[in-house]
């Protein structure tokens, strides 16, 4: 469990991030979103201690992080950035084991945890271990810099706009790649973005940033549903909010039984999936499958429901 | 297709077969008479020779083929030292026992010539490091070779270096000692106030005009300025002048060149530190290195080639400089210029000045290979990653 507690970081008189207080539970993904200048970056900054905050405290699993050197919190905390940071000097397998490196680990044991990871990531080991990364595409590039961050097994990844660089389609493969990693590591990520697309997709825990303050923390649906400040409502975006919850619903929610013809969606869908589908074929149910066995049917007024009810 | 500067190279070298290629001088001090390319030996060797180094200026000219130009300026270069040996037997015969011969004007135009030639022809085949070294080897065994073999020992500059033998290599020594040893004293010195100047930017910003003002002190009034300082630290500090430390000499000569080193290496170093990807350095940071850690594995690893640049100025820089030691009784080949000044001994002049140009030479191409053998890899991949 991360614990921020009235965190400051004043430059010249100016609050860059002004008495944040928040808890990230062990296991889960914070993302803050904000615009630039709102301050989520410092506050990123301070839990690593790459900026020292004026005033209050962060504590992990309990132990406050100014209780030892900042160079040997940060070989415990993953961190990723925009822009990989990779070293190109360095083979994909050193950049991933520099941590395991500092952190004294032998030989074998980084390059079987360097192996391991590749694999993780969908790269071969023996294709890609002994390459540059200048000799890596972007997303590749992206992939290794996130793999290095998790390389020691840190109890907390923060991460700062790490999809920045890439290009759409790259990024959403990338999202839903952490997503899928994160499952199955269990691991702590507060990731930082400009982008509240990828904050809802992403997020378990959406904490919103504006002018230095914690406007809002909460799930992704309590963000849309009742944003805490017309700034918060700017976010979410006015027109598109029905759609964006509809995004964070599993088709599996509100399966039903009864008939329905067509192709079939599958029931881990959102049910914004399942509208689109509606919409293009021109149909009012779709039948839904889990596996090869057809489960039920997922209905347009049903849908409509879920976007409605809540709102 | 045609290369352009092979075509220029060529009129050149026509240009400069029209200035005199040696002369003939009654004794070593006054000025001889100089004598065409084709009046050097009898008509059928003399239009062999100038029939090769023809042929050899107009293979520079085919851009298309970069070796047949190597190949150009190689017999190009044998035609010249094949008319030397033809010239100095001829203009000697009977010319009595303290005349000299010299190549003049022409022979060093084209040989200028020629070597350009050479180094275009060779940049075009772009050879790697290692065949880089490879090259310089065969260049200097040829020259060794060409040297020691006695077909030279009757120009008036090899008969001054016969003479001089002991002395020739006690300057070659200590020239090197002067330009080398400065260079490290000047690395030992300069590479941590570089670390200093990187990670104390306010610092760099006195600094360096200090050292840029330390450059534009020019040489004679450095050691004008030293010469009374080292004097009085030698008569008044027990022990210094045991180690050598006098106004004039060894010691200001590689005081100044020092100074003068600075500049170069301190500037360089920050800008190389400076040099690195900035994420790669927030990513090593953020990783939990220490300034040390961050500086052995990320900043200086990439900054090398930018700190090895610098180093390469100095040390071709200190070897031209250090002919000025011979001016204050600090040795080395400028010993021989400022005699060969007093005397009016052309050749005396030139046994100082030309080892050291070709000092300064080697020394550039070996610096150039130790910097292409630091490049991180990544700089000549291709970027077809998919």
């Amino acid at each position: 469990m991360i614990e921020i507690d009235q965190i400051s970081k004043v430059y010249d008189g100016k609050a860059a991030v002004d008495a944040v207080s928040m808890t990230v539970e062990t296991g889960t993904i914070t993302v803050i979103v904000g615009t630039s200048g709102s301050g989520k970056t410092t506050l990123l900054r301070m839990i690593n201690r790459l900026e020292e905050p004026t005033s209050g405290e962060v504590r992990i699993n309990g132990v406050v992080t100014t209780s030892m050197p900042g160079h040997i919190l940060r070989r415990r905390i993953g961190y990723a950035i925009q822009g990989h940071g990779l070293f190109p000097h360095h083979t994909v397998g050193r950049n991933i084991g520099a941590v395991p490196q500092l952190l004294g680990w032998s030989k074998e044991k980084t390059r079987a945890r360097v192996d391991e990871l590749l694999d993780l990531f969908s790269m071969d080991p023996a294709q890609f271990r002994d390459r540059y990364p200048a000799e890596l595409s972007g997303g590749q590039q992206q992939r290794v810099g996130v793999a290095r961050a998790l390389a020691s097994r840190p109890d907390l990844l923060l991460m700062d706009e790490p999809f920045g660089a890439l290009d759409p389609i790259i990024r959403a493969r990338a999202q839903t790649d952490l997503r899928r990693i994160q499952r199955t590591l269990g691991s702590t990520i507060m990731l930082v973005t400009h982008d509240m697309e990828e904050a809802i997709h992403l997020g378990d825990r959406v904490a919103v940033m504006d002018g230095g303050q914690l406007v809002q923390h909460g799930t992704p649906a309590e963000i849309i549903q009742n944003p805490a400040t017309a700034f918060v409502a700017d976010m979410v975006g006015g027109v598109d909010r029905p759609l964006r919850l509809l995004s964070l619903i599993a088709v599996a929610d509100i399966v039903e039984d009864g008939p329905a013809t067509g192709t079939p969606i599958a029931a881990e869908a959102s049910l914004r999936d399942a509208l689109s589908a509606c919409l293009w074929s021109g149909r009012d149910a779709l039948p839904v499958t889990r596996g090869d066995a057809i489960i039920g049917r997922v209905t347009l007024p049903a849908i409509r429901a879920q976007a409605q009810a809540t709102a | 297709m045609l290369s352009a500067p092979g075509l220029l190279f060529f009129i050149l070298g026509c240009a400069a077969l029209t200035a005199p290629y040696m002369t003939l001088a009654a004794n070593r001090i006054v000025a001889g008479d100089g004598f065409r390319a084709w009046q050097l030996a009898a008509p059928g060797p003399s239009v062999l020779a100038l029939g090769v180094l023809a042929a050899g200026l107009a293979m520079g000219v085919l851009g298309a083929w970069p070796t047949l130009r190597v190949i150009g300026a190689a017999l190009g270069l044998g035609a010249l030292i094949w008319l030397l040996t033809l010239g100095s037997t001829t203009l000697l015969d009977g010319a009595g026992e303290y005349a000299r011969v010299s190549p003049a004007a022409g022979f060093w135009c084209l040989v200028v010539v020629l070597a350009l030639l050479l180094a275009d022809g060779l940049t075009n085949l772009s050879p790697g490091p290692w065949a880089r070294l490879g090259i310089l080897g065969v260049i200097l065994g040829l020259l060794a070779a060409l040297l020691t073999s006695g077909l030279l020992s009757q120009l008036s500059i090899m008969q001054e270096f016969s003479s001089r033998k002991p002395a020739f290599f006690d300057a070659l020594s200590r020239h090197l000692w002067l330009s080398l040893g400065s260079l490290l004293l000047a690395a030992i010195i300069g590479l941590p106030l570089g670390i200093a100047c990187y990670r104390k930017p306010r610092l760099q910003d006195t600094l360096l005009p200090a050292l840029s003002f330390l450059q534009t002190i020019p040489s004679l009034a450095m050691f004008g300025i030293m010469i009374p300082l080292l004097g009085w630290v030698g008569d008044t500090i027990p022990g210094a002048q045991a180690i050598g430390i006098a106004g004039i000499g060894f010691a200001p000569a590689f005081i100044a060149l020092v100074l003068y080193s600075l500049l170069p290496v301190v500037a360089n170093t920050a800008a190389g530190l400076g040099s690195t990807p900035p994420a790669a350095q927030e990513a090593a940071r953020g990783m939990g290195m220490t300034f040390i850690q961050r500086l052995a594995k990320v900043e200086l690893p990439l900054g090398l080639p930018i700190i090895l640049a610098g180093l390469r100025i100095v040390l071709v820089q200190n070897i031209g400089l250090a002919v000025i030691a011979g001016l204050i009784g600090g040795g080395g080949f400028g010993a021989f210029v400022f005699q060969g000044l007093n005397q009016t001994a052309i050749d005396l002049i030139l046994l100082g000045a030309l080892p050291t140009v070709a000092l300064a030479l080697v020394a550039g191409v070996l610096m150039d290979i130790l910097v292409a053998l630091t490049q991180p890899h990544t700089r000549h991949v291709s970027e077809s990653a998919p």
